[in-house]
């Protein structure tokens, strides 16, 4: 069934409230946009149709605050909502308000969201799909003897969990079963000790992974993939930059890799767009699945790049009741893309946040060069959200001419009047292993470690 | 009795307690020695601690808990 959708309401803001009034727009949708107090004076709300105060600069009075949105959503007349990334994007409860007050959440259906946010039930759709998981005890393991038997099915080395743990407390890991027998009952005293639960739960550890997730998009029927992401280079868990496809893949777990994502998104009759997580061990081939996010990503420009296809633009169509307008046959990916994170922090001071008011802008341009951002000139980033300031994505031919062309548009991009991750950027599309995209998730922290002095900003 | 204002080093959100559930890390009245914890800054998702730069005894909080503030502007006013 098609809904009629006339206007679109962003419950967002920075660049991906640019990014979806500009695929509004081009489906000739009016846009209205949603903005605290610290927002007035924002890109998205000077493209928008309309704009719409919902409260103050604190997230959680604001952008986080469900009746609010909901309530002005209602009032400007809007047919339909998207969340965006982050904040309530992925708030079951945010989903069903939306619904309830009449109008059409652009995303999945509050029990996807619900199923997939879940730890336990994600990995229990994983497993029914067919879907590799991390091998391991996938639950507490209560005697030796039922350790024995996860050791058994999982080889070594074995991650040791306290079940109360977080955050990498309490994790040991085993190299052999006569480590595993002396270490694990240190570590159920420990964390007895340390959390009042000596319950742990045993898992293969993968030494070094690499990150790696499918783009799919759903219409609720049918399900279609656009291939992979590769975003191994993160600090403190953030990803930092990413490239698509991964570039070490090959081709047959590529297609297996990209048919498990299809074959999870049909199992739960999927709607919208989402992103399948994995872990890829690349000494053994296996991929491990993490989580299924159920929204758009920050890094879904690269999959379009590589593709073709407007993934926001697609995500309102199918919510206005259109079913996928491209079979799997019609996704073809060609060259190599690769999108970098402008945030405005401080690389050579610990990565500190740097906000500020935007003194000079130059935004690179030519052939293969996209630059999503929420900066103009004059424009005064405010310090209450998340310090990215912009995407920088390239496309080429291959993954060297990429690079390439990354280095080139880095140097073009300039920002004055506030510290930027550039310079990181810079030395990073240098550096000889990851031009060989010879790195795993525990690369750049690595790096960072010996390097923080060259990220002066000049 | 002179005076003396702990300006916030930096633009964000300010916030008197560790976490929601705590306890205020000071109150008016208490005596506060040079690099003293009296609150947090919260800048792009990130917390900073910020100290007194002097010793004395707070006069009054002149930002409120959550409250926005800017780089420079008093937090507190000590007596000293």
């Amino acid at each position: 069934m098609t809904r009629k959708v006339n206007t679109l309401f962003i419950a967002n803001r920075g660049e991906i409230a640019v990014r979806i009034i500009r695929a509004a727009k081009e489906l000739r949708l009016k846009t209205v946009q949603a903005h605290s107090v610290a927002d007035t004076e924002s890109l998205a709300v000077k493209l928008a149709d309309v704009a719409v105060n919902i409260g103050s600069p604190a997230a959680s009075k604001s952008y986080l605050n469900v009746e609010a949105v909901v309530a002005a959503a209602v009032a400007s007349g809007a047919d339909a909502v998207h969340p965006g990334y982050g904040f309530l994007a992925e708030n079951a409860r945010f989903a069903e308000a939306v619904e309830a007050a009449g109008l059409i959440f652009v995303g999945p259906t509050p029990h996807q969201i619900r199923m997939m946010g879940d730890k336990v039930s994600a990995l229990e759709a994983a497993i029914a799909a067919g879907v590799p998981t991390v091998p391991g005890s996938r639950g507490r393991v209560e005697t030796p003897e039922d350790a024995a038997k996860v050791v058994e099915l999982t080889g070594f080395p074995v991650m040791i969990k306290a079940s109360a743990g977080g955050g990498g407390r309490g994790i040991r890991v085993a190299n052999s079963r006569d480590e595993f027998d002396r270490l694990m009952p240190q570590a159920s005293a420990e964390a007895l000790a340390a959390f009042g639960d000596g319950g742990l739960y045993i898992e293969k550890f993968v030494a070094s992974a690499r990150h790696v997730e499918v783009q799919v998009l759903g219409d609720g029927y049918d399900v279609v993939h656009f291939f992979e992401r590769e975003c191994s280079l993160q600090r403190r868990r953030q990803k930092v930059w990413e490239e698509a496809p991964a570039a070490m893949l090959p081709e047959d777990v590529r297609a297996r890799l990209c048919q498990s994502a299809v074959n999870l998104a049909k199992a739960v009759n999927y709607r919208g767009a989402g992103t399948i997580e994995y872990l890829y061990d690349e000494t053994t081939r296996d991929f491990y699945f993490l989580e299924m996010n159920t929204r758009i990503q920050v890094e879904h420009p690269v999959t379009e790049m590589i593709t073709g296809f407007d993934l926001v633009r697609e995500m309102i169509r199918i919510a206005m009741g259109e079913r996928l307008r491209m079979r799997q046959s019609d996704i073809v990916m060609r060259g190599h893309a690769i999108e970098c994170r402008i945030n405005a922090e401080d690389p050579a001071k610990g990565f500190m946040p740097a906000p500020g008011t935007i003194e000079s802008l130059t935004i690179p341009g030519g052939a293969g060069v996209r630059f999503d951002t929420l900066l103009y000139q004059g424009y005064t980033v405010p310090p209450f959200y998340d310090s990215l300031l912009g995407k920088l994505i390239v496309w080429d031919e291959n993954r060297d001419a990429a690079l390439d062309r990354m280095q080139r548009a880095l140097k073009e991009l300039t920002i004055g009047g506030l510290k930027t991750t550039k310079p990181l950027h810079l030395a990073l599309a240098a550096d000889p292993d990851v031009r060989a995209a010879r790195f795993d998730t525990q690369f750049l922290e690595a790096w960072l470690e010996h390097r923080a002095a060259m990220l002066e900003d000049h | 009795m002179a005076t003396k204002d702990i300006l916030s080093p930096l633009p964000g959100t300010f916030y008197r307690k560790p976490s929601p559930d705590a306890a205020p890390y000071k109150n008016e009245g208490d005596v506060v020695k040079k690099g003293d914890v009296i609150g947090l800054i919260e800048v792009m998702k990130s917390f900073h601690e910020v100290q007194s730069d002097a010793d004395g005894t707070i006069a009054s909080f002149v930002a409120e808990n959550e409250e926005p503030v800017m780089a420079g502007q008093p937090l507190i006013t000590l007596n000293i």
